[in-house]
């Protein structure tokens, strides 16, 4: 039972990673634009956040330092994409291919650096309990702040007026633009956003949950995440179910081993990523599902006057 | 302050000059970066442009790596051309490699020549299979090509990891994961004494030609591109966009296939964990550079080549981690992106907003 307390604790460690940078890739969705550099950016982020927590000591600051360098990455896309109308896929892949070969080369003087041991959190009285408190209670605050993180977003986005503003310059660009919206600064303001949220899951990831830095070690999670929004229907709530889902697949691999179950390690570490195809497959074999639910004018620029 | 109009018409000129400026924005870059550093840029530049073409050893070696980046792209400008986003050449690389692998090494002292055809076949087969699971969960569950592809790689790299730390390690090899060296008889056939460019090369070139004849002059090649630039049109013709998909993803995934096969058979001789060296990303780059035109993508190939072998040598001679060809990949790309929005539009000044239209 101890064993099974742990797997979920760690579950949703490793689902938190992925919940905040699907989080921050489905506002930049819902407001119409595909940022398929999320790889890339989080590595970016992943190797500023260690590197200031190596020289501060503060993992606050690891985290702004990682969200900084996400909010810039994606300000760079967004100008490219929304401004220069640069096809998003091409753009979103340089991204990905120039923040994998940056992060390796700034980081190369930090592979052999080692985080401090920092104090364990544990929410008072409720991590006393049995199993429970183990499972669920003894997690980073971030954790339980990827999930307040849904509920503002469902907020933001179901309730606000600006947030309905969002969802309406990705669904149909020209009647916000007739309306007098600016739909390239709200779009811009988006990708912003979204890429501080996938900065902020890329420092978790170096400072947090491995936490050192190795080159492309965010492996194929920000890739992870942009399926997720598909996976979810672009819902933040199914986003968030979705990724413990698949935290629970990334973590199942270590527990199989730990229980002695004879399979190649290297399947196991394919795991995450054939459920990831297979899933992917099953939610979009319904094409008017997908069609209904997807941002209308997702992956097409917008230019006004036109 | 500046505004950008649409041009009546896509600009011929930029649509040269826009690749020569990216790089000229590329170089500029890198030098700023060499000079934050405290390296010497001219020593950097030498690196980069001068170090790979000045002895004819050296411009072999420029060719050996240009070869699998010119055979990946020339399949990628299919795909790109139809629309289709086939991001994960570098899986359809690693499980070519893995099946040229595979039958290298049935090869034994007796073998004839001929296994040699057998290696590449079976590196383009790999390759097909591999991108044909992404065609057909596109085509059968309309499932996204970018994330399938991708996702791939992760697995075709697992694939490799499997083979040469399991079966296929070599029993002779001091448990280093790699597989035996594969036997003579089933290395490329080079094409001269003193150098290692083979015949790999040659088939690339023939490659490019092949393609130019069919995107240019066959009317299959047309049908192809047509639902890449205008679906409405193609269906319309009754040109049928799931054969286009097929068609694009095959190519590519066997030309990824047979770049594995030629890798694996030529430079690097047996299986290893450093098969995949990111020629499958990189010529996703050499492609755009390129502008999917068969021509373009020789020069682009030769350039990326410069790239890699410009990183190798600033990590030997100047310190500075490999890792900057990545760098420098990815800003050509990032550049050249941004340069063609000069092929569709020009920059007018306009006195203010309310003086132009």
């Amino acid at each position: 039972m101890e064993s099974y307390a742990l797997l979920i604790a760690a579950t949703l460690n490793a689902g938190t990673v992925l919940a905040i940078a699907a989080l921050g890739l489905l506002i930049n969705e819902k407001a119409g634009v595909v940022n398929l550099g999320a790889e890339g950016l989080m590595l970016c982020a992943a190797i500023a956040g260690f590197a200031a927590v190596v020289h501060t000591g503060n993992d606050w600051l690891g985290f702004a330092a990682g969200m900084g360098a996400g909010a810039v990455l994606a300000a760079i896309f967004g100008v490219l994409v929304i401004w220069l109308g640069t096809n998003q896929y091409a753009t979103g892949l340089a991204l990905s291919l120039f923040g994998v070969g940056f992060s390796a080369f700034v980081g190369i003087g930090y592979v052999k650096e080692i985080l401090p041991d920092r104090p364990h959190f544990a929410v008072p009285y409720l991590a006393d309990i049995p199993l429970v408190g183990p499972a669920l209670f003894k997690q980073h605050p971030l954790v339980y702040g990827a999930m307040l993180l849904v509920l503002a977003l469902i907020w933001f986005l179901y309730r606000s007026r600006t947030g309905l503003v969002l969802r309406a310059v990705g669904e149909s660009p020209a009647s916000a633009h007739a309306l007098g919206y600016p739909v390239r600064r709200i779009r811009l303001a988006a990708v912003v956003a979204g890429g501080a949220l996938c900065g902020l899951a890329g420092a978790y990831i170096s400072v947090i949950y491995t936490p050192l830095w190795v080159e492309g070690m965010v492996a194929g999670k920000g890739w992870i995440a942009l399926a997720l929004t598909t996976f979810a229907t672009w819902r933040p709530a199914r986003v968030l179910l979705g990724a413990y889902l698949f935290g629970g697949v990334t973590m199942l691999q270590f527990h199989l081993q730990g229980v002695g179950v004879q399979v190649p390690s290297q399947l196991l570490t394919a795991l995450p990523y054939i459920a990831t195809i297979v899933v992917l497959a099953l939610i979009s074999r319904n094409p008017t599902w997908i069609r209904v639910n997807m941002p209308a004018s997702l992956g097409k620029p917008f230019y006004p006057g036109s | 302050m500046l505004k950008l109009e649409m041009r009546p018409q896509a600009s011929r000129l930029w649509t040269y000059a826009s690749p020569v400026l990216a790089l000229v924005l590329t170089v500029l870059l890198g030098v700023a970066l060499f000079m934050a550093l405290g390296k010497d840029p001219v020593r950097g530049l030498q690196m980069f442009f001068w170090e790979p073409i000045k002895t004819s050893y050296a411009l072999g070696e420029l060719m050996v790596k240009a070869t699998p980046l010119l055979v990946i792209a020339l399949g990628l400008s299919v795909c790109f051309r139809s629309n289709v986003w086939n991001i994960g050449a570098e899986g359809q690389f690693v499980i070519g490699a893995v099946c040229a692998g595979g039958v290298a090494l049935l090869a034994d002292k007796d073998t004839g020549r001929w296994i040699v055809l057998a290696v590449l076949l079976a590196g383009v087969l790999g390759g097909m299979l591999w991108a044909g699971i992404t065609a057909l969960l596109r085509d059968r569950f309309n499932a996204s090509e970018i994330l399938v592809s991708l996702m791939l790689v992760y697995v075709a790299d697992m694939v490799l990891s499997y083979l040469v730390y399991g079966p296929w390690k070599d029993p002779a090899g001091f448990n280093f994961p790699q597989s035996k060296t594969f036997e003579a008889v089933t290395q490329i056939p080079r094409l001269m004494d003193g150098s290692r460019v083979s015949v790999g090369l040659l088939m690339a070139l023939v490659g490019a030609g092949f393609l130019w004849v069919f995107l240019f002059r066959t009317r299959a090649g047309f049908a192809q591109q047509v639902g890449g630039l205008a679906p409405a049109a193609a269906r319309y013709a009754g040109f049928s966009s799931r054969k286009a998909l097929w068609v694009a993803l095959l190519t590519s995934g066997g030309a990824a296939g047979l770049a594995g096969a030629l890798e694996v058979a030529g430079p690097i001789g047996q299986l290893t964990p450093y098969v995949p060296a990111g020629y499958g990303f990189a010529a996703i780059i050499v492609a755009f550079v390129g502008r999917l035109h068969p021509a373009g993508m020789v020069l682009s190939a030769v350039l990326m080549s410069m790239f890699y072998i410009g990183g190798e040598l600033a990590q030997s001679r100047l310190g500075l981690p490999k890792s900057i060809t990545g760098v420098f990949q990815g800003l050509l790309l990032f550049c050249l992106l941004a340069c063609d929005t000069l092929v569709a539009y020009r920059l007018r000044w306009v006195a203010s907003k309310k003086g132009g239209v």
